[in-house]
């Protein structure tokens, strides 16, 4: 009475069904990958360019080394990472790409900071220290308000790093601002270490300070030229 | 926690696919047995009918439902009809008296007792072999009884036969919602017919053979779905259902998302209930589809909308936080920044996927039920806002019925 042979039938469909699904799926994924390493790669080359730039002509380029430098795309890149990593899964992929994102951030910070001595321009940065390693509810607050600061202030560099993520560079500069995972989220601003939650109006004014003496200098040039 | 739910995610919408799949296998296999007759049809013989009109405070739309009987294709002196008041306090009764002069026409007034209980007034007065009803509030097709007779001519084993139900002049966003749906009740039903798995003879014009009572007793309350429970008893006993797709009613739908909600409710708390009831049917070999398809089906259904529901809830709970957080942290704050469309950013989980397929198949569904009801190809912005306006509510009412049936509390009919 029952067609027992539909019912397998049926179900072999619908397995197939969630196979291609999942072939889909996984093709999307590897497309977005790979769109990240492409924009990787671009931005890579463009803080090469400017590096090389930048030691080529020295000071007498400041003007153009600094609008070259591109810290938009490394927020985007960096906003498609976390997107990423929520969605795809901390696949081996993604957690490559981001240590080559946290790479390219230190590459980013280096750079900004020979062309602030060298053209003696003062930037504001921002190194920022989290963790996903646990459940960490002040990183979450204080991660919304550096991205509240950074659409407020376009011209801010935050640049943020997982605590956890196994690479030299990150650990080096752990080192250097002597961090330690019990005092995360950790803010480096302006060379000074600040550990815990810090609220919007608190860096907002420190942050003011640091945009008083970037908007200063180039009038002070003007000034003494 | 997270991994787990993703499990049982992944493994409802298996049965999802699993049952849209099957139907659309169903139709694959029959779609040539499918026929939409247009203009009269001849029987060999016309066997004599009884036709029960039911009615509890129906004084808007019994006059039409009694005009629409009387007008249907079908010797009038093999057609009886009974028009039961069952204890209406409008004005039902003084219009069923209008009619008491018509030679083929029986009114009886009684006590209030529920539907079923007019039923069954109806089924003790009854002398022909063919017995039906037909809700006060629905309409028959002139065709409709000849075009059922004609499916009970070609099939001696047929014990009853329900025909397809469609929404009556459709005036507001939640009737055409409900048109929609209906239309792919229509398909559905035909598709259970083929399966031999139909688990509701609807109150507007199922007719049944008169043995069926005979053999298994008269209605009974079904916890207010008595059309539910007599096709489960059907079906427990072998009694064969089918769908006659081209015998139209149309019926009058809630007009309200309140008056919906109740009517849904009962309908779900009867299902819940009556199988409970009939618990012992499923996945058994010898009760066939309706025991391994039907039932396991509405079961699925059942935990699908609940875990959707436990879903959104989680989901608009965790959505606050994020906000109440936002505010608390940085206070009122728009970005300038404008919102970039950006492909990157589209879901691509495999879930995905499976929706729109499901999606797809539903939507299939209910453009060839309207092919059917209408033999013709129509698309219709009804099938969104159906789509949008039960995936809404139809969670409350689910949970609705789900807690009724826990704390054992009984809907009213209205």
């Amino acid at each position: 009475m029952i067609d027992w042979k539909k019912y397998l039938i049926v179900f072999l469909i619908t397995l197939s069904l969630f196979l291609t699904a999942s072939y889909l799926s996984n093709y999307f994924g590897s497309k977005k990958i790979n769109q990240l390493k492409l924009i990787q790669d671009e931005i890579a080359i463009n803080i090469l360019s400017s590096e090389t730039q930048f030691a080529l002509l020295s000071e007498s380029s400041c003007k153009n080394v600094s609008d070259s430098v591109l810290s938009g795309e490394l927020d985007e890149l960096g906003r498609k990472l976390e997107w990423s990593q929520e969605n795809l899964g901390s696949t081996d992929e993604v957690s490559y790409l981001k240590k080559y994102y946290s790479l390219l951030q230190i590459k980013d910070y280096l750079l900004m900071k020979k062309i602030a001595t060298g053209c003696k321009v003062k930037s504001a940065f921002i190194l920022y220290f989290y963790t996903t390693a646990e459940n960490c509810s002040e990183c979450e607050r204080e991660s919304l308000v550096l991205t509240s600061l950074r659409d407020k202030y376009p011209e801010l560099r935050v640049y943020s790093f997982d605590y956890s993520i196994d690479l030299s560079a990150v650990k080096a500069m752990l080192q250097i601002y002597k961090i330690k995972d019990t005092e995360l989220p950790a803010l480096v601003l302006d060379d000074e270490l600040l550990t815990g939650f810090h609220s919007i109006e608190e860096l907002e004014s420190r942050i003011k300070e640091s945009f008083k003496l970037q908007e200063i200098k180039p009038m002070d040039d003007k000034v003494n030229s | 926690m997270a991994s787990i739910s993703n499990l049982i995610f992944y493994i409802l919408i298996f049965f999802a696919v699993y049952v849209q799949v099957f139907f659309f296998v169903t139709f694959l296999e029959n779609r040539k047995k499918i026929i939409i007759r247009n203009g009269r049809i001849k029987l060999r013989s016309y066997p004599a009918v009884t036709i029960v009109v039911p009615s509890f405070n129906e004084e808007k739309t019994i006059y039409k439902t009694v005009c629409s009987l009387l007008n249907l294709s079908y010797p009038k002196d093999k057609l009886k009809i009974f028009l039961i008041d069952d204890g209406s306090t409008d004005g039902t009764w003084n219009i069923i008296r209008r009619f008491r002069s018509y030679p083929n026409v029986k009114i009886f007034q009684k006590e209030n007792g529920g539907k079923y209980t007019a039923l069954n007034l109806g089924l003790t007065q009854t002398e022909t072999d063919f017995f039906g009803g037909l809700d006060a509030d629905s309409f028959a097709d002139t065709e409709s009884l000849v075009r059922i007779m004609s499916c009970f001519e070609k099939d001696e084993s047929v014990m009853a036969v329900a025909p397809s139900v469609t929404v009556h002049n459709p005036k507001n966003f939640v009737q055409d919602a409900q048109n929609a749906e209906y239309y792919m009740g229509v398909y559905t039903k035909k598709m259970l017919g083929f399966l031999g798995a139909i688990n509701v003879t609807p109150g507007p014009l199922t007719i049944f053979r008169k043995k069926v009572f005979n053999d298994l007793g008269p209605y009974r309350h079904g916890h207010n779905t008595e059309d539910m429970e007599i096709a489960y008893r059907m079906q427990k006993n072998d009694y064969k259902i089918e769908h006659c797709n081209d015998a139209y009613v149309y019926t009058n739908t809630p007009t309200t998302v309140r008056k919906l909600y109740r009517q849904r409710l009962r309908w779900i708390y009867g299902f819940i209930n009556n199988t409970i009831d009939y618990r012992s049917v499923l996945f058994r070999k010898k009760y066939g589809n309706f025991s391994f398809f039907t039932l396991p089906t509405g079961i699925v259904s059942i935990l699908i909308v609940s875990y959707l529901f436990g879903k959104i809830v989680y989901n608009l709970a965790d959505f606050l936080y994020s906000k109440f957080l936002v505010l608390n942290t940085v206070g009122w704050h728009f970005t300038g920044r404008t919102i970039n469309f950006d492909l990157f950013f589209l879901d691509i989980h495999s879930s995905v996927f499976l929706i729109i397929f499901i999606y797809s198949l539903v939507v299939f569904a209910i453009i060839f039920g309207r092919r059917m009801a209408e033999s013709k190809w129509v698309i219709s912005f009804n099938m969104l806002y159906f789509l949008l306006l039960f995936k809404i509510i139809a969670p409350f009412w689910l949970m609705n019925a789900v807690f009724n049936t826990i704390l054992k509390r009984k809907p009213t009919w209205r």
